[in-house]
């Protein structure tokens, strides 16, 4: 949800007032709500998630910005020391335009900056093979668990095969 | 197709008792972070962006999930009693559809299988199953997701893997738990130091019910912490691993209670009983310290004139969206737990007309 004032920014703080027994919600981000003077209210919001990562990354941000005042992100135009105050990325292009800073911060969290995992299946036809293999050797094992003997010869020789390919 | 009142006299799949080691480990669960790419991320995202990022994943989830198979709910259609009713199946949190508009989610048959949409990542693919099986739960969550990515194509980047809003989710974008039950390791005083070592190494411990110290139901949540730099399969190892271990932690102290303090501990179990059998105000916190009582109970066989199943039910439909579901109306708390009293004195003594001896 964006900022009701200002309307650019993702509003992190929800305001509410009761006056004359009328409810009305404000959904504001930081600084329209310290423009409205709800200094109290945002003091109250106690350890963001935003201020943590900011704790994190803050040498490496402070020097990029005293070199240029402030890179933005091009897929979505939001910059590195918004991430900090909301703790939220701003889209996927925000990993390769901040990507020192962020190799810096995952290591930290993760102690690794380095994906190891699975990906999508159609980026990766070799993981998908793999993958049918794993699935195939697993067969195998329940086949020769059940003295499926003809067809664990089948599942080996299909194996073989795809293994061969790769 | 079901609706959501359909789930009201149903019990999740993942609550039926089955699976290895069910008395101590509820439940098993996975959850996988998705995003789609040329979209930015939910907080930055306005209305017309949710939609269409609502609307590409009801395309995809079409192709490999027969409608009359499954659920589709808007959240922002919902009334506050049906979003919590969701947040007490474990089908969403609390947040979603409050903060933000355009939130969806998806609920396959036994409720297994979800798929929110627009919470914190564009996609969250949720598998759970009964008992400790997270290999199995992850199995599925991998099939979906398969089947998930070819109608879409997601933000991945070789380095960093799958993309996420928040950074404690990068790369996998996997966090698997099991829900566990560990009254032995908290009546010999063990439980801190077992939380501790599972600390150490990369997993998460918390309360699954209550806040901050004040743990209701005995009930733990064990999750991993880092989804970077590890595969998920090792993910999911580990995750077995260090459970196989606290399972064994558990039984001790179990062994150990018995033989020191056998006496006592009957009594609480047969105390327990007495007072849902006969109370006729409960409040949801006291019911769910009880019902851990007779769960360890059944677990040490000092009860068993009743099932796993009854046990979990009532854990269930004794919260209070559950409970004014099944009442159709909105209640107060006062008036919640006398419903929750009676509710409970029928369903155990129908458990016993059913004929299950009580010892």
């Amino acid at each position: 949800m964006l900022c009701d004032d200002c309307g650019k920014n993702p509003a992190t703080i929800k305001f509410t007032q009761i006056v004359n027994n009328k409810k009305t919600v404000l959904h504001l981000c930081r600084d329209c709500a310290e423009k409205r003077g709800l200094k109290e209210a945002i003091s109250n919001v106690s350890f963001s998630l935003g201020d943590l990562f900011a704790g994190m990354t803050k040498e490496k941000s402070d020097k990029v910005e005293g070199e240029k005042a402030e890179i933005l992100c091009p897929g979505c135009g939001h910059s590195f020391a918004e991430f900090q105050k909301i703790g939220k990325l701003g889209c996927g292009i925000c990993y390769e335009t901040f990507s020192s800073q962020l190799k810096d911060l995952l290591r930290r969290i993760h102690g690794s900056n380095q994906h190891v995992g699975k990906s999508p299946p159609q980026l990766t036809p070799k993981m998908e093979l793999k993958r049918e293999v794993r699935k195939l050797r697993e067969d195998l094992r329940k086949a020769i668990e059940s003295e499926e003997f003809e067809k664990a010869a089948e599942l080996r020789d299909r194996i073989r095969e795809l293994n061969k390919g790769s | 197709m079901f609706n959501l009142n359909d789930l009201k006299e149903k019990l999740a799949t993942w609550l039926d008792g089955s699976g290895p080691h069910p008395d101590l480990v509820l439940s098993s669960r996975v959850r996988l972070a998705r995003n789609l790419k040329g979209f930015p991320f939910v907080h930055y995202a306005n209305k017309d962006q949710l939609n269409q990022i609502l609307v590409t994943v009801r395309e995809g989830v079409k192709d490999f999930w027969p409608s009359q198979d499954g659920l589709f709910l808007q959240m922002d259609s919902l009334s506050d009693l049906d979003k919590d009713f969701l947040v007490e199946r474990h089908l969403s949190s609390p947040g979603f559809g409050r903060e933000r508009e355009g939130g969806g989610l998806f609920v396959g048959e036994g409720e297994e299988v979800s798929i929110i949409v627009n919470e914190e990542d564009h996609i969250r693919i949720q598998v759970i199953k009964s008992g400790f099986q997270p290999q199995t739960a992850w199995e599925i969550a991998d099939q979906t997701d398969d089947q998930l990515s070819r109608g879409m194509e997601f933000s991945f980047s070789e380095r960093f893997g799958y993309l996420t809003a928040c950074p404690t989710n990068t790369g996998t974008g996997l966090r698997a738990s099991v829900l566990i039950h560990l009254p032995g390791l908290v009546l010999t005083n063990d439980i801190n130091k077992v939380l501790k070592g599972v600390s150490q190494v990369g997993f998460v411990v918390r309360g699954f019910y209550g806040e901050g110290t004040n743990v209701l139901g005995n009930l733990f949540q064990i999750s991993n912490q880092t989804t970077l730099g590890r595969s998920e399969e090792e993910i999911i190892e580990n995750l077995e691993r260090i459970t196989q271990q606290v399972i064994s932690y558990e039984e001790k102290a179990r062994e150990t209670l018995i033989k020191d303090a056998r006496d006592q501990i009957e009594d609480k179990i047969w105390r327990a009983y007495g007072i849902l059998r006969n109370a006729r105000l409960l409040t949801s916190q006291e019911v769910m310290n009880l019902l851990s009582a007779l769960r360890l109970g059944l677990g040490m066989g000092v009860i068993s004139s009743l099932s796993l199943l009854t046990i979990n039910q009532l854990l269930l439909l004794t919260q209070p969206a559950h409970l004014q579901k099944r009442l159709n109306r909105v209640i107060d708390a006062p008036e919640r737990d006398l419903e929750r009293a009676a509710l409970v004195r029928k369903k155990l003594s129908k458990g016993e007309e059913d004929g299950w001896n009580v010892q």
